[in-house]
């Protein structure tokens, strides 16, 4: 019968990911010279279960590559190999390549062929037993960008095959008689092939008998199917698969190959090739359709947005008893609606009053599932640290504390970039060489730490170095040779520190892969403040940095304060107000009669107009003296927002409006009021470069 | 595709909402048609087209609405308790599904259409695009535009309402 198998690859790929993760934070715990038996055991499982898994997925790539793995990992855990820096580095390396490979297969693209022989030839290598020479061959973890050292090209002779697949394929298909018994459809494979390319079937009835003979249950007859389109002998061979047992099938491409002289004769016209022995033919063909270029289908190139999420059971159990609870309040005030008399109005209130709590609970727990550990980011960090420290030939240790804080999953999903790019700074320019540390009389071992706690309403992700810190009169001196800041200027600490997010500013002396190329802290702080967060450092020179981030716990619900202008509600975050006051005539003015501005204390801030800005038609205009200022901060920029009235400050859901719409410019959201009618969430940063155009 | 295919093809019966506005009878897919309800007021959207009369709660979903008679230049009118707000389902690049409501004067009936008697809109060339047009149907003596909700509605075209595209022409054809 034939199952649809793809239903559980989503599975099958979170499971392999989960197993990457744990092969490779056990290959970092594992103690060179001292071996942990258990460690290398739950590597091993990790690696045999993804090679059972693709194994029956029929992604044998994989499952081939494993299976080297799995053979080295099964000699260290006998014992008869030695667990040495190079061996671990080469698994590091392919558990790399590992997940490169399934992520390709799971975004549907080509397995990039090249990189994985590159690490199968050094797991080969390894497997030989040269541990001590193999040292220099072995492709040390590559994150993500393929490997330059050409090794191994035995790999696949029939590389440059795939030029022969692109105009199309004559399909011979002849299924034995039992095939309708084995529950196939020969239409339904057709459908699929038609999916591929253009269809054009020719049926070959010659071979049905007479009426009286006819056993409507076999199939008698046979078709030529000629599928014109650029596709590759492993689709068609895919459509196939389930049928290759029940029937002659022969494949041949339509137009002439332009290298006949190949000396794998893999798809010539003439020897058609039985499927009947074709299990070891995906094998095959995935690394040679690797070899094209892979320029095909942009489109097919964005990887996948995955949108599962894993839950708590009992966060869902909560959830469950939530939703019972609603509904027999729910019940309830039905029973008193049904013959309602004054002399209930009591219970009918203290029923509203359950609803509600009941509703607000409802509404925590809903959230919580949304709620993931931190530990989603944070467990990429020690390889990181690993490999870029072994890089940078420094030694830095890194300790993570309170990995299990809960965030909500959108942070947890956009502060994996930023977060990667401080510990790449603290990595490369905080923590000194092992030589220097000593020197400097700190331990030679630099430490790193990762901290995330609640405050608040929020959440502090700090990372903590005990490195060089940042000295302030080179970031000065720096600031003012890029013209950052004139020289005259008088700065505070914080505000020194705070130089380093300007754009265009880098203290590094030399550019190094690992950070330093100006664009970055500016970046960083860019993607917290559209986060809704921002970012503190502090910095001893000698004693080392921290850099502070705050965070909201979520992004689904926001304080806001909602203003009036016209007949109009806006929602403006509370976390951009600083203050707002009551307008009057002598705290207004006009630079070069248009750009309106007001004086705050010492300071002059522009005005936005938000009935101008936003066009607002309704209601009457306000006179030009009157109204409230509600000072934002936007883009690190102070601004005052005129509107009509303060309203109240409450929590608001927030609501796509791009879900129906698109994007409006200065709004970031909308949310529905007690009301049940909606009001807009401002954008302030969007809404200060609005009034800047 | 044979020409038995197109016969048996026009003889497919889909049905159509139909409704008015400015006297006119215009109809969309009723399969595209979650709900029909009375006009309530909208929150306006900055700087957005006027044909765009703002957004709407539609059980905790934002929703737009779209005024066919500025969106076809008609005379405005104002929204009485007979106005209704068509929400329709609109996919966008076959693949994405918007809800967005259009307003309408007044909803008129549910008619069974043979694909057969639709009629491609005539070219009024530069004068009047056609390219939202789904066909034309002629029932009772009176004609009923058929709209393209898809086409019309496609958020990526709130901004250049006039640009015609040439291509439209071609791929409406396979809608027939």
């Amino acid at each position: 019968m034939s199952i649809d198998m793809s239903q559980f690859h989503q599975v099958f790929f979170e499971e392999c990911f989960e197993g990457l993760e744990a092969m490779e934070s056990g290959l970092l715990s594992l103690d060179i010279g001292d071996i942990d038996s258990e460690v290398i055991n739950t590597i091993f499982r990790a690696a045999h279960s993804i090679k059972g898994g693709s194994g029956t997925f029929g992604f044998t790539v994989v499952a081939e590559y494993t299976h080297i793995m799995e053979t080295l990992l099964d000699e260290m855990r006998d014992g008869r190999r030695q667990v040495t820096k190079p061996a671990v580095d080469v698994l590091l390396g392919s558990v790399d390549c590992l997940r490169e490979m399934l992520t390709s297969i799971q975004n549907e693209q080509d397995v990039n062929a090249a990189s994985v022989a590159t690490h199968q030839a050094a797991l080969e290598m390894e497997l030989k037993g040269t541990t001590g020479e193999s040292a220099h061959a072995a492709p040390v973890s590559t994150h993500g960008s393929a490997p330059t050292t050409p090794v191994a090209v035995e790999a696949e002779p029939e590389e440059e095959d795939t030029a022969d697949e692109e105009q199309g394929w004559k399909i011979a298909f002849c299924p034995y008689l039992n095939l309708l018994k084995t529950g196939n459809d020969p239409v339904r494979l057709f459908r699929e092939l038609n999916e591929l390319g253009q269809l054009t079937t020719n049926v070959n009835i010659q071979d049905i008998p007479t009426f009286a003979e006819l056993d409507p249950e076999e199939c008698n007859i046979s078709w030529e199917l000629k599928l014109v389109g650029d596709i590759t002998e492993k689709a068609i061979r895919e459509i196939f698969s389930w049928v290759e047992d029940d029937c002659a099938l022969e494949l041949s491409p339509l137009a002439k190959p332009k290298k006949v002289k190949k000396p794998k004769p893999a798809p010539t016209p003439t020897p058609a090739v039985e499927i009947a022995s074709a299990p070891a033919h995906p094998a095959e063909a995935a690394p040679k359709k690797a070899a094209a270029p892979v320029e095909s289908d942009p489109s097919k190139n964005a990887p996948k947005a995955s949108s599962s999420i894993r839950v708590d059971t009992d966060k869902i159990d909560t959830l469950i008893n939530m939703v019972g609870e609603v509904v027999i309040t729910q019940s309830m005030l039905g029973l008193i609606g049904e013959n309602f008399t004054m002399d209930k109005v009591g219970q009918l209130k203290r029923g509203l009053a359950q609803l509600e709590r009941h509703t607000r609970d409802l509404q925590q727990s809903v959230m919580n599932i949304r709620m993931l550990p931190i530990s989603f980011v944070f467990s990429r960090f020690p390889r990181l640290v690993h490999d870029i420290s072994t890089q940078l030939h420094k030694k830095i240790t890194l300790k993570l504390v309170g990995e299990n804080t809960e965030v909500d999953k959108a942070v947890v999903e956009l502060i994996n970039d930023p977060l990667v790019h401080l510990i790449r700074n603290s990595l490369d320019h905080g923590i000194e060489m092992p030589a220097d540390r000593v020197a400097a009389g700190k331990p030679e071992m630099g430490t790193i730490e990762l901290k995330a706690y609640h405050r608040g309403g929020h959440i502090v992700i700090e990372i903590v170095d005990d490195g060089r810190g940042m000295d302030k009169s080179k970031l000065l001196a720096k600031a003012i040779e890029k013209g950052l800041i004139d020289e005259s200027a008088i700065m505070t600490d914080k505000q020194i520190l705070e130089l380093i997010f300007m754009p265009g500013f880098s203290t590094a002396e030399k550019l190094t892969d690992i950070s330093g190329r100006g664009v970055g802290m500016d970046v960083v702080r860019r993607n917290i403040q559209s986060l809704g967060g921002n970012i503190d450092i502090i910095s001893e020179l000698g004693k080392g940095s921290t850099i502070a981030i705050h965070l909201p716990l979520t992004l689904a619900i926001l304080d806001g304060q909602s203003v009036a202008v016209g007949d109009e509600t806006y929602i403006v975050p509370l976390v951009s107000i600083i203050e707002s006051i009551n307008i009057t005539e002598k705290m207004l003015n006009k630079v070069a009669g248009k750009g309106e501005t007001f004086k705050l204390r010492s300071e002059y801030l522009p005005i936005i107009r938000m009935r101008e800005i936003f066009n607002v038609k309704s209601g009457e205009a306000t006179k030009s003296n009157e109204g409230v200022i509600v000072v934002v901060e936007g883009q690190g920029a102070l601004c005052g927002f005129l509107v009509d009235e303060l309203l109240g400050q409450q929590q608001v859901v927030i609501k796509s409006l791009e879900a129906n719409y698109r994007r409006v410019e200065g709004v970031s959201g909308a949310t529905i009021l007690g009301d049940g009618s909606v009001a807009l969430i401002l954008d302030v940063p969007g809404l200060v470069r609005l009034s800047v155009r | 595709m044979t020409t038995d295919n197109i016969a048996v093809k026009s003889k497919q019966v889909e049905q159509f909402l139909t409704f008015e506005l400015a006297n006119e009878v215009y109809g969309v897919e009723i399969l595209k048609v979650q709900e029909i309800r009375g006009w309530e007021a909208v929150r306006v959207i900055p700087n957005a087209p006027s044909f765009i009369k703002g957004v709407l709660n539609l059980r905790g979903s934002v929703i737009p609405i779209v005024d066919l008679r500025e969106r076809f230049s008609l005379d405005h009118s104002e929204y009485t308790h007979k106005t209704v707000v068509i929400v329709l389902c609109v996919k966008h690049h076959r693949i994405e599904t918007f809800v967005m409501g259009i307003v309408a004067d007044a909803v008129s009936d549910v008619l069974d259409i043979k694909l057969g008697d639709i009629k491609k809109a005539p070219n009024f060339g530069s004068q009047l695009d056609t390219r939202y047009m789904r066909g034309m149907h002629v029932y009772k003596q009176k004609m009923i535009m058929l709209l393209d909700v898809d086409k019309l509605l496609n958020p990526d075209e709130v901004d250049d309402m006039d640009a015609i595209s040439d291509s439209v022409s071609a791929d409406s054809d396979d809608f027939l």
